[in-house]
C-alpha cells in the first residue's frame, strides 16, 4: 500500500514561517479542540471555586466532587495535552520546514484522544466516577473512566511518535542545516519525557481498568500511588519543558531575541531529561513505608539538578529579552528594557506574567513543599492546589494562551478578533490566577484541606472551626477565581472569534509544491554580547530580578523549617 | 539566530558563556546543594521526621487490634453517638483507625510523652490531618504506619480527613486531647 505524499507548503508573509498543508490542518484541529476543552474546564473551575467560598457554597457535595473531578481531568489532561500535541507538530514540521510524518496517523491520534476524552467525560458526568483525576484505589470509578484515559494516552503517544518521525524526516531530507532550533530542542525534551510518562500511565491504568471490570482482584494502594505519580508528576514536567520552549519562542517572535547561550539553555533542557522524572516521590513524602534515603534522593531530583535547570531558564529567558532590548537601544540603567517592553501586546504580557508567576509562585512553593519534612505541613491541604495553579494555570496555561494569541491568527490567516479586548486577557487571567494561588496557599497554611466540600464540617459528630482568616482567604479565592475566569473567557472568545469571524489577513499565502528553502543558521561564529549592559553583565536587570527571587526563596524555605521546629515532635 | 531558528552553523557550543550566566549557575547550584543536604541534616538535628516505619496489615486484623485497644483503655464516651475516648498508658502503642467516615477512637494523650501511633485504614485512602498544628500524613488500607509522636502542647485538637474519601468526606472529623501530666496526679 502506498499513499501519495502531500508536499504542499505555504510561507506565511508576516512571520516567514513555512507550513506544510497536512501539518497545518492537524495543528489547527488540535489547538481548537484544546481551547474548547479549556472553556469547559474553566467553567467547571469557577463552580469549584464558588463552592469552596464558604458563604456561597454553590453546589451540593455530590455535584461538587463530580465537578472537581471533571475540572482536574479536563484541564490537566485534555486541554494541556491537546495543545501540546499541536505544539509538537508546530515545533517539528513548521520550525524545521519539513513535511509532517504520517499525517493519517495524526488523525488517528486526534480521534483516539477525542474519543477517549469523551468517554471519560461521560463517565464523570454520569456521576459514578467522582474519584478525582488521581482515582486512588481502592475507591472505584466506572470502567469507562479508565478506558477513556487509556485511549486518550494512546492517542497522545502516537502524536509524540509523529513528532519524532518528523524530526527524522527533516534530518533525512535535509530541510535544515546544523542543529535543530532551541525551541525544537525543548519540544524534544518534552516529547522524551512524554514517552516515559505515558508508559507509566499505561502500566497503572490498564491493570486498574481490569480491576474495575473484575479481572484483577486487588491493586496495592501504595504501588498505585507510586506509579500513578510517575504519570501525574512527569506530565507536569512535560508541561514545564513545553512552556519554557514557548517562552523562548515568544521571546524570539516578539523581540527577535537570541538565546544568551545555546549551550547553557540546551544543557538546562538536558538536565530535565536526566533528572526530572524521578521526582514523583514528592507526592509520597507523607506515605507509610518508603525509606528516607529514597525519598530525599527522589524528591530532590538527585540534588535538585532539575530545579537548577529551571533556575537557569528563569535567568536566560528574560535575559535574552533584556539583551535584545538593550541592543535595540533601551540600554539605560537596570530596567529601561523592561519599562519599554510592549506591555500592551498580549503575546508578550502573557509570556512575561507566565514566567514571573511560574518562578515566584509555582516554583518557590513547589520546591519548598517538596522538602521531605516541610511536606508534613502541607500535604493534601489546599496549599497544594494553590501551588499548582501557580505552575500549571499561571505558568503553562498562560504561556499557551499567549502562544495561541500569536499562533491562531498566523495559522488561520486572519486577524485577531477584538484585539482591544485581547489586551486585557493576560492581565485578568494572570493576576486573577496569581491571587487564587496566593489565597489557596494562605488557607492551606492555616490547615484547610483540598478536595473538601465543607470546611465547617456540617453533620459530623464533633465541631471544629478554622480561624476566621481561613474563611476570608477562601472567599478571596472565590473572588480571584471570577477575575481569572473572566480572563479565560475573553481568551476563548478571542480565539474562537478569530477562527470564525476574524478579518481575513491582508496578504494571504497560497499552497505551492515548491520545496521550501533549506533552513540555515547564520554563518558567522557566535561571539559575546559586546558592550551592552552594566559592568560586563549583558543582562544586569535580569540578574537583579533573579537575585530577588533567590532571596525570597531562601527566606521562605527557612521560615517553613522554623515553623516546623515548633510543632509536635515525631520520628 | 533566534530560538526558533537553527543556531549558528555547527559551532554554537563554542560560544563563550556570559559571566552573568556563570555567576547565576554557581549561586543556584550552591542553593540546590544546601537544600539537598538540609533534609538529611534535619534527620539528625531536627525533631520532626518520619522514619518510614510501616507494616503490611490485613485491614480486618487491624480493625480487631483497634477494637482490643479501645475496649482496654476507654475512659469515657462523648457525644450522642457514644464515641469512645481512650487514655492509653504513657509511652505505649496507640491505635487510630480511619474508616468511612470516622476517626476511631478519640485519643487522650499526655503532654511530653512519646507514643507509638499506629494508623491505618479499614477501607479507602484517607488523610490524617491534625489541626491546628497542621501535621498531615497519608493513610492507606493495607499499610500500618508507625509514627513516634510526642505532643508538646496540651489542648484540644481536631483530626481532619484530608484525602477525599467519598460523599461524606467532609463529616470525617475526629478529636484528640493532650492533657498536662499534672491533671493526673
Ligand atoms: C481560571 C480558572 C480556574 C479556577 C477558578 C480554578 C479553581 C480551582 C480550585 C478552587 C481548585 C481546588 C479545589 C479543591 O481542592 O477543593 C482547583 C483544583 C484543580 N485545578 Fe483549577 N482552577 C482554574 C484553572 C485551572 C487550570 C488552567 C488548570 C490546569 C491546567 C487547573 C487544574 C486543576 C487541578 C488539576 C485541580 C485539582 C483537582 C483535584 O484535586 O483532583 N485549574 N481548581
Ligand atoms: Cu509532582
Ligand atoms: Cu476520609
Amino acid at each position: 500500500m502506498s499513499f501519495e505524499i502531500n508536499r504542499e507548503f505555504r510561507t506565511c508573509p508576516k512571520s516567514g514561517l513555512v507550513f506544510h498543508r497536512p501539518a497545518e490542518r492537524l495543528i489547527k484541529a488540535n489547538a481548537v479542540v484544546a481551547v474548547i476543552f479549556l472553556a469547559v474546564g474553566g467553567a467547571l473551575g469557577l463552580l469549584v471555586a464558588l463552592t469552596r467560598w464558604p458563604a456561597v457554597q454553590l453546589l451540593n457535595a455530590q455535584h461538587f466532587y463530580t465537578v472537581l473531578t471533571g475540572h482536574g481531568v479536563v484541564l490537566l489532561l485534555v486541554w494541556i495535552l491537546f495543545f501540546e500535541i499541536a505544539l509538537l507538530y508546530f515545533c517539528s514540521s513548521v520550525l524545521l520546514r519539513c513535511r509532517i510524518a504520517t499525517p493519517r496517523m495524526g488523525w488517528l491520534a486526534f480521534a483516539l484522544m477525542l474519543i477517549g476524552a469523551a468517554i471519560t467525560a461521560i463517565a464523570i458526568l454520569q456521576g459514578g466516577s467522582s474519584v478525582m483525576m488521581t482515582s486512588y484505589v481502592p475507591m472505584p470509578a466506572e470502567p469507562n473512566f479508565y478506558l477513556g484515559l487509556i485511549l486518550f494516552a494512546v492517542g497522545a503517544l502516537i502524536g509524540t511518535f509523529i513528532f519524532f518521525g518528523t524530526l527524522v524526516i527533516a534530518k533525512d531530507e535535509k530541510t535544515y542545516e546544523g542543529s535543530i532550533p532551541l525551541v525544537t530542542f525543548g519540544a524534544l525534551t518534552a516529547a522524551i519525557i512524554a514517552v516515559f510518562t505515558i508508559a507509566c500511565g499505561a502500566i497503572i491504568l490498564i491493570p486498574t481498568w481490569l480491576w474495575s471490570i473484575g479481572y484483577i482482584s486487588e491493586i496495592d494502594p501504595l504501588m498505585y500511588r507510586l506509579i500513578w505519580w510517575g504519570l501525574g508528576h512527569s506530565s507536569q514536567q512535560i508541561n514545564v519543558a513545553a512552556h519554557v520552549s514557548v517562552w523562548y519562542a515568544i521571546a524570539a517572535i516578539v523581540f527577535g531575541a537570541k538565546p544568551m547561550s545555546e549551550k547553557v539553555s540546551r544543557g538546562a533542557f538536558f538536565l530535565y531529561i536526566l533528572f526530572i522524572s524521578i521526582a514523583s516521590a514528592h507526592h509520597l513524602l507523607g506515605d507509610p513505608g518508603l525509606s528516607s534515603e529514597w525519598k530525599i534522593f527522589n524528591t530532590s531530583y538527585a540534588m535538585y539538578l532539575a530545579v537548577l535547570a529551571s533556575l537557569v531558564h528563569g535567568l536566560t529567558v528574560p535575559g535574552s529579552v533584556e539583551v535584545a532590548q538593550r541592543k535595540k537601544g533601551h540600554n539605560k540603567g537596570l530596567f529601561e528594557w523592561l519599562r519599554k517592553a510592549p506591555w500592551g501586546n498580549p503575546v508578550f504580557a502573557g509570556m512575561f506574567l507566565s514566567l514571573v508567576g511560574f518562578g515566584f509562585i509555582g516554583g518557590i512553593s513547589g520546591v519548598v513543599m517538596g522538602a521531605e519534612q516541610i511536606n508534613f505541613l502541607i500535604h493534601n491541604t489546599i496549599y497544594v492546589p494553590g501551588h499548582f495553579h501557580g505552575t500549571v494555570a499561571l505558568g503553562t496555561t498562560l504561556a499557551f494562551m499567549a502562544m495561541s494569541l500569536w499562533l491562531v491568527p498566523v495559522l488561520f490567516q486572519r486577524e485577531l478578533f477584538l484585539p482591544r479586548l485581547a489586551k486585557w486577557q493576560p492581565w485578568l487571567f494572570g493576576i486573577g490566577t496569581a491571587l487564587q494561588a496566593f489565597f489557596m496557599m494562605g488557607a492551606g497554611t492555616l490547615g484547610v484541606s483540598r478536595r473538601h466540600w465543607d470546611i465547617a464540617f456540617t453533620g459530623s459528630a464533633f465541631e471544629w472551626a478554622y480561624p476566621g482568616m481561613a474563611y476570608t482567604m477562601m472567599a478571596l479565592n472565590g473572588i480571584s477565581a471570577i477575575m481569572a475566569v473572566t480572563g479565560g473567557m475573553i481568551f476563548v472568545v478571542v480565539i474562537v472569534g478569530t477562527v470564525f469571524f476574524g478579518k481575513r489577513a491582508g496578504e494571504v499565502s497560497g499552497w505551492s509544491l515548491d520545496r521550501p528553502d533549506t533552513l540555515r543558521g547564520p554563518a558567522e561564529a557566535l561571539t559575546g554580547h559586546g558592550s551592552i549592559g552594566v559592568k560586563g553583565f549583558p543582562a544586569p536587570g535580569t540578574f537583579v530580578l533573579a537575585g530577588f527571587l533567590m532571596l525570597i526563596f531562601v527566606v521562605y524555605y527557612f521560615i517553613n523549617y522554623g515553623y516546623l521546629a515548633s510543632v509536635w515532635k515525631f520520628s | 539566530m533566534t530560538a526558533i531558528h537553527p543556531p549558528s552553523t555547527r559551532v554554537w557550543w563554542k560560544q563563550p558563556v556570559d559571566r552573568v550566566e556563570l555567576v547565576w549557575i554557581a549561586i543556584a547550584l550552591v542553593w540546590c546543594l544546601i537544600m539537598f543536604f538540609f533534609m538529611p541534616f534535619w534527620h539528625v538535628y531536627g525533631n520532626q521526621n518520619y522514619s518510614g516505619e510501616a507494616y503490611r496489615v490485613n485491614p480486618d486484623q487491624f480493625v480487631a487490634k483497634v477494637n482490643d485497644f479501645v475496649s482496654e483503655y476507654t475512659v469515657r464516651t462523648e457525644t450522642d453517638r457514644n464515641i469512645p475516648v481512650v487514655r492509653p498508658p504513657a509511652g505505649s502503642d496507640i491505635y487510630l483507625l480511619a474508616r468511612l467516615w470516622q476517626w476511631h477512637p478519640v485519643l487522650e494523650l499526655e503532654k511530653g510523652q512519646t507514643y507509638r501511633l499506629r494508623v491505618s485504614s479499614a477501607d479507602w485512602q484517607h488523610g490524617l490531618s491534625i489541626q491546628p498544628i497542621n501535621l498531615n500524613f497519608q493513610v492507606l488500607p493495607g499499610y500500618e504506619m508507625v509514627i513516634n509522636i510526642t505532643p508538646t502542647e496540651s489542648g484540644e485538637y481536631a483530626v481532619v480527613c484530608n484525602e477525599y474519601c467519598g460523599i461524606m468526606h467532609h463529616t470525617m472529623l475526629g478529636k484528640l486531647y493532650v492533657v498536662d501530666p499534672a491533671e493526673d496526679a
